[in-house]
């Protein structure tokens, strides 16, 4: 920067804060184009998560288990409150629901393929289910989904769990879009749908309305199976405390809940990133809710949304969850935005890392596409292989955290086995911040 | 003919005993006795079994039914037939809302009128309704043919995709995307055969056909309210 003839020093160029060059770029497309951003994944904004919170480890008062050689279980079972036939896992991470259609057929199998490796289940999307999955995965969990494309009594028999599906973490009350790049004659056949249409799925489901009809739903559903499934219900976080209680007055086996960082195949950006609340801020609210029925650990709580590696997976069944779910890093560990693929996305105008656009169906990694040559990309069983070195390296950091606090089994980390660095963290997960034995909004604590 | 009374025996039971029945079974006729408005009467049906349900039922009647004929000799509550796989179903008396949810196919048939949201979501599912259907019916109708022998209310058959709506009396109004069809020969001997099957003495010639227009059908801003 040059000072001005007169010599005198000049303000050096500030950018704002506010409008940032991201923000204005947007600003400048949306002028330029007159729509609104659609786009894969969950919230990209920072949000108070897992890494705000630390694990105290083991200390005089509480002694740790060895690294290796003693037993730190990790098996959890799911619906043990109505279903007569509960899922048992060998590892409490998941795999979360993902539709084909959104996904290509290779990489429903590989999903399949590596929850099966692992001991643990995978869970159809919008769309029904297709062969690949239910053939690959030893336990499938079944999405009933407001859209009920593919819905039919037949899956529902030969399904190892039900999900009912009320929201999602990326767009609490949005419904599903899939364009038409991605409806192939499979999926359209699949779906009873034009071929090539804009597809929209519904936000609502068609035939229930409240707790109250959900019960009754949650009723003819056990019915037409005889009671042997457990079923679950999947909520956005929106609103954990309440939704978790009426999921649980409905009848709920299983309470699955997602926060913002969830993915979703498509949805407007402004949706992911302005709806919904972190999964750090949700679990104590629906574990709450569950302690306040006495339902903690009867009816169980999967979280999801964010989850990347074993110490999330222990941070999250500390605050009270008994599984997870992971669906956007289970892509990434078949394989999508890899690096290998940078000059693909470079000439999609993004960068290994950022691709987001999974509703145009031109992923470079085969994944999140209809395209038979790139779907060719992906080899699933070799990405049922990655997955699961994945999840079990997953659960290997989870049982070297917990057996660090002293605990033989997974679901024994609780709340005290924590600490929060940020006040953020501290109040939403109403854990101590650090070095302190308080937490806004502590009872008894004034603040 | 097998008489169950639901009341005495219980719906876990009522069920159990439907689907236990094989595809070649002898016991073709069930008559319920006492349904009393129970949730979720003979559901999830895979048999070609007729069922008669002596009395009104609640919610979800005949719900994911295939291969069955279930026969309400009442009225029915929310949901019936939802997402019906083949069959048939009739109701003698109404139906509450969303009648016929989400049906893949088979029949059924309304002898009263429907509630709400009668045919939402439909996926190949026939309905014909002797008498009125409420707001909202249609919603995102997929496939199949919805019959009204009387009026229609709001908002019918909005963000429709193929399905084919046939509207003997008035229709309130029409859905986003909702439009009146020409009703060439093909609909008319459609339309004979629904009227046929549903046991309706209404003629064709009688009914306006409503359909897409197909501008919902790619995204695009213009048509976002």
């Amino acid at each position: 920067m040059q000072d001005d003839p007169n010599g005198a020093p000049r303000t050096v160029p500030i950018q704002s804060a506010t409008f940032s060059n991201p923000v204005n770029a947007e600003i400048r497309r949306a002028a330029a184009t007159g729509i609104y951003d659609i786009r894969g994944g969950g919230a990209k904004r920072k949000v108070p998560h897992f890494d705000d919170l630390l694990f105290l480890g083991a200390s005089i008062s509480r002694y740790p288990l060895e690294g290796y050689r003693e037993k730190c279980e990790t098996s959890v079972t799911l619906g043990t409150r109505f279903a007569k036939t509960p899922i048992q896992l060998d590892i409490p991470v998941t795999i979360a629901g993902m539709s084909f259609g959104a996904l290509s057929g290779p990489a429903k199998e590989a999903l399949g393929r590596g929850a099966t490796l692992a001991g643990t289940s995978t869970t159809t999307g919008d769309g029904g289910m297709t062969e690949e999955e239910r053939g690959h995965s030893d336990k499938l969990v079944y999405q009933y989904l407001p859209s009920r494309y593919g819905m039919n009594p037949d899956d529902l028999r030969r399904c190892d769990a039900i999900e009912i599906v009320v929201g999602q973490g990326a767009k609490p009350g949005g419904g599903g879009m899939l364009l038409g790049q991605k409806i192939s004659d499979r999926v359209a056949e699949m779906r009873n749908l034009p071929k090539g249409i804009d597809q929209r799925s519904a936000c609502r489901h068609p035939d229930w309305t409240g707790p109250d009809d959900l019960e009754i739903k949650i009723l003819e559903l056990r019915e037409i199976t005889g009671w042997e499934k457990p079923i679950y219900i999947k909520i956005g976080g929106a609103r954990p405390y309440f939704d978790t209680t009426l999921a649980i007055k409905a009848g709920a086996d299983v309470v699955v809940l997602d926060g913002m960082q969830g993915g979703t195949a498509a949805t407007q950006d402004v949706f992911i990133e302005h709806v919904g609340q972190p999964i750090l801020a949700c679990i104590r609210e629906a574990v709450r809710a569950l302690q306040d029925l006495d339902m903690h650990r009867e009816v169980q709580l999967i979280v999801s949304g964010g989850i990347r590696h074993g110490a999330d997976v222990a941070k999250a069944m500390a605050l009270g969850a008994d599984a997870v779910a992971i669906g956007t890093a289970a892509l990434i560990a078949l394989g999508d935005n890899d690096p290998r693929w940078e000059a693909e996305y470079n000439k999609l105008g993004t960068t290994a890392g950022a691709y987001d656009d999974w509703h145009e169906g031109r992923d470079p990694a085969g994944i999140t596409t209809q395209d038979p040559d790139l779907m060719a990309r992906l080899d699933p069983v070799e990405g049922g292989r990655r997955l699961n070195n994945y999840l079990k390296v997953m659960t290997l950091e989870a049982q070297t955290i917990a057996r660090a606090c002293g605990k033989n089994h997974l679901h024994n980390l609780e709340p005290e086995d924590l600490c929060a660095l940020t006040m953020e963290a501290a109040a939403m997960a109403k854990i101590p911040l650090a070095g302190t034995d308080w937490y806004p909004g502590k009872p008894g604590s004034g603040y | 003919m097998q008489t169950f009374d639901l009341e005495a025996e219980g719906l876990r039971a009522l069920n159990a005993s439907l689907h236990a029945q094989a595809a070649d079974t002898n016991q073709t006729v069930w008559e319920i006795v006492n349904p009393k408005g129970s949730h979720a009467i003979a559901v999830g049906l895979d048999a070609p079994i007729e069922v008669n349900v002596k009395g009104s039922t609640g919610y979800y009647c005949a719900g994911m039914n295939k291969q069955a004929t279930v026969h309400v000799h009442g009225s029915a509550g929310p949901g019936v037939a939802e997402n019906m796989m083949s069959g048939m179903v009739v109701i003698d008396g109404d139906a509450s809302q969303y009648a016929g949810a989400t049906g893949h196919g088979g029949t059924l048939v309304i002898k009263g009128n429907a509630s709400s949201r009668c045919g939402i979501s439909m996926k190949g599912i026939d309905i014909i309704v002797h008498g009125n259907i409420g707001h909202m019916s249609a919603f995102m109708a997929q496939s199949g043919n919805l019959v009204v022998c009387g009026d229609a209310g709001d908002a019918l058959g909005d963000s429709l995709y193929e399905a084919r709506l046939f509207v003997r009396g008035s229709v309130k109004s029409l859905g986003a995307d909702c439009i009146e069809k020409e009703m060439r020969p093909e609909h008319l001997e459609i339309l004979a055969d629904l009227l046929a099957r549903g046991g309706c003495d209404a003629k064709p010639e009688e009914f306006r056909r409503y359909g897409s227009a197909r501008k919902l059908y790619t995204f695009n801003i213009d048509n976002a309210y």
